[in-house]
């Protein structure tokens, strides 16, 4: 499998300079409990530590993806669950000053490594945001954009269509897909966002706080969206709403910031274990929402 | 965040969990003394009090159910609030073997008194210490002292055998009493019934520190 996908650009990408910022040594890191999940594995952190200038926000995180499966990241704010979502597709490129250290390795290619193209690890690795963001344009201009500006060379009708089915909105639209997307409602945008990462033909979806700003109704639509949607593709989510990623997710990983130790990964595991019997008493004291 | 509210919703239950009990275990020591004195009135009062017990069980399921869906328990606590459901249940249906027995001493009537209840007394005595200790072991979450009482129910059922044989040979050697041996065995099965689901609260004490189940002891009868 190494190797085997393409991500480097027509042009040759400068290679960032080494970093001088100290990780954390093995020895100094607690023992956390983290599982490795089963079958095909899409992304697999090693060792990762991230810093936003001199402030450290990810410390020697390690952890394996699976394939067609859910992942959830909790933990209090500020534990670094956003920075790892955002540096699996490299958001965090668009940051000044941040560096970074360690691998992502995305179907065994280094997603970090030379001649990597960003853009094209963000087609492949589609975001959602928390705020429904769709852009001042029609329903139908909003899911095709992406595969515009990439240089699609299908059907743009089919693919509209298509993803807006399997963003589950296409029943609601199907009759004025000319109508603004700032039209919808806030889950409608939500799931416009959804169908406009999969006009992408991505293989991953990232998804940081999908539901933060929607009502329950809402809420409860996205969620069983992402059921539906994971038989497809690689989903990893951020969430505060531990009953969210309890219903959702098949993995969970909690991360924590203490007075030691910036974003570190203390427990990662099967969802349904993590939530009833936690390894480690920092995972049960913030699930029990004891801290956090 | 340390969750006062839960923490005092959780003691609170608990503490109910508590009350359960001993108004079970006082229906099981009352039932045996109106079966030992033949008194009528008493068992009737036995009977009239299990509505009490049932009461008492639905009202902690009712407000146990209600801090499931406000507080959205996780880990330990949703553990915690589960085995609360299925310790009233047999906490409950103890108290109805009680009921059991002192409608039997109505059933015996007019038996003439003493009346000789052989190894009954003894496995009322171990039944009743069980159901103290099984509570004691879910509050304290003491898992050892969950195993152990386990252990003692084998005894309970060693002594129903007792009973059993007793039983059998005095019907044997005078066929007048069969119908009262009879009761007396149905005594004997209720008093097991009751060890017997004191194993199951120790099972859920266990589940509830460590998040596995499993059938401790499995009670030959």
């Amino acid at each position: 499998m190494t190797n085997s996908i393409d991500l480097r650009p027509a042009d040759t990408r400068q290679v960032p300079a080494e970093t001088t910022l100290r990780a954390t040594l093995a020895s100094e890191r607690p023992a956390n409990v983290i599982a490795e999940p089963t079958g095909d594995i899409a992304l697999s952190v090693e060792d990762l530590n991230l810093w936003y200038g001199s402030k450290q926000a990810l410390t020697n995180v390690s952890m394996k993806i699976p394939v067609k499966q859910v992942t959830a990241l909790i933990g209090p704010s500020g534990c670094g669950k956003s920075t790892l979502l955002r540096s699996i597709n490299r958001m965090n490129d668009l940051i000044p000053n941040v560096t970074t250290k360690g691998r992502i390795r995305y179907h065994g290619v280094d997603l970090y490594g030379p001649g990597i193209d960003p853009v094209e690890v963000r087609r492949r690795i589609g975001m959602v945001f928390q705020k429904p963001n769709p852009f001042p344009k029609s329903i139908y201009d909003n899911v095709v954009f992406g595969a515009k500006v990439n240089g699609y060379k299908g059907n743009f009708q089919q693919l509209a269509e298509e993803s807006l089915k399997r963003a589950a909105l296409w029943d609601e639209v199907k009759d004025n897909l000319k109508k603004s997307g700032l039209a919808l409602s806030g889950g409608q945008q939500q799931r416009l966002c959804i169908a406009r990462a999969i006009a992408n033909q991505p293989d991953v979806i990232l998804m940081d706080e999908p539901c933060s700003a929607l009502d329950p109704i809402a809420t409860l639509k996205i969620e069983d969206l992402m059921r539906e949607l994971v038989k497809d593709y690689t989903i990893v989510i951020v969430t505060h709403n531990m009953q969210q990623a309890a219903r959702v997710s098949d993995y969970t990983a909690f991360m924590l910031t203490d007075e030691k130790t910036t974003g570190q990964l203390i427990e990662y595991g099967p969802t349904q274990e993590l939530f009833t019997t936690p390894r480690d008493k920092r995972t049960e004291d913030y699930i029990s929402g004891r801290f956090g | 965040m340390t969750r006062d509210l839960f923490n005092s919703e959780l003691q609170q239950l608990q503490d109910d969990v508590l009350v359960l009990g001993s108004m079970t275990e006082k229906a099981i020591m009352d039932a045996m003394e109106s079966l030992r004195d033949g008194d009528p009135t008493w068992s009737r009062r036995i009977i009239e009090d299990d509505k009490k017990v049932n009461a008492k069980r639905f009202e902690i399921e009712d407000r146990t159910t209600f801090v499931i869906a406000s507080q959205q328990p996780m880990a330990t606590d949703l553990r915690s609030l589960a085995s609360i459901l299925y310790i009233i249940t047999d906490l409950e249906r103890m108290a109805d073997h009680a009921e059991g027995i002192a409608r039997i001493n109505l059933l015996l009537g007019d038996e003439p008194l003493p009346r000789r209840l052989g190894y009954l007394p003894a496995m009322a005595d171990r039944a009743v210490a069980m159901l103290r200790n099984s509570l004691k072991a879910f509050i304290d979450h003491d898992v050892d002292m969950a195993r152990q009482i386990c252990d003692a129910d084998d005894e309970v059922d060693r002594l129903q055998d007792s009973v059993y044989e007793d039983c059998i040979a005095a019907m044997i050697a005078d066929p007048a009493t069969i119908q009262r041996n009879t009761h007396l065995i149905w005594c004997a099965h209720n008093l097991e019934r009751i060890a017997d689901r004191c194993t199951n609260i120790c099972e859920r004490v266990i589940y509830t520190v460590t998040g596995h189940m499993q059938e401790i002891n499995i009670s030959k009868y």
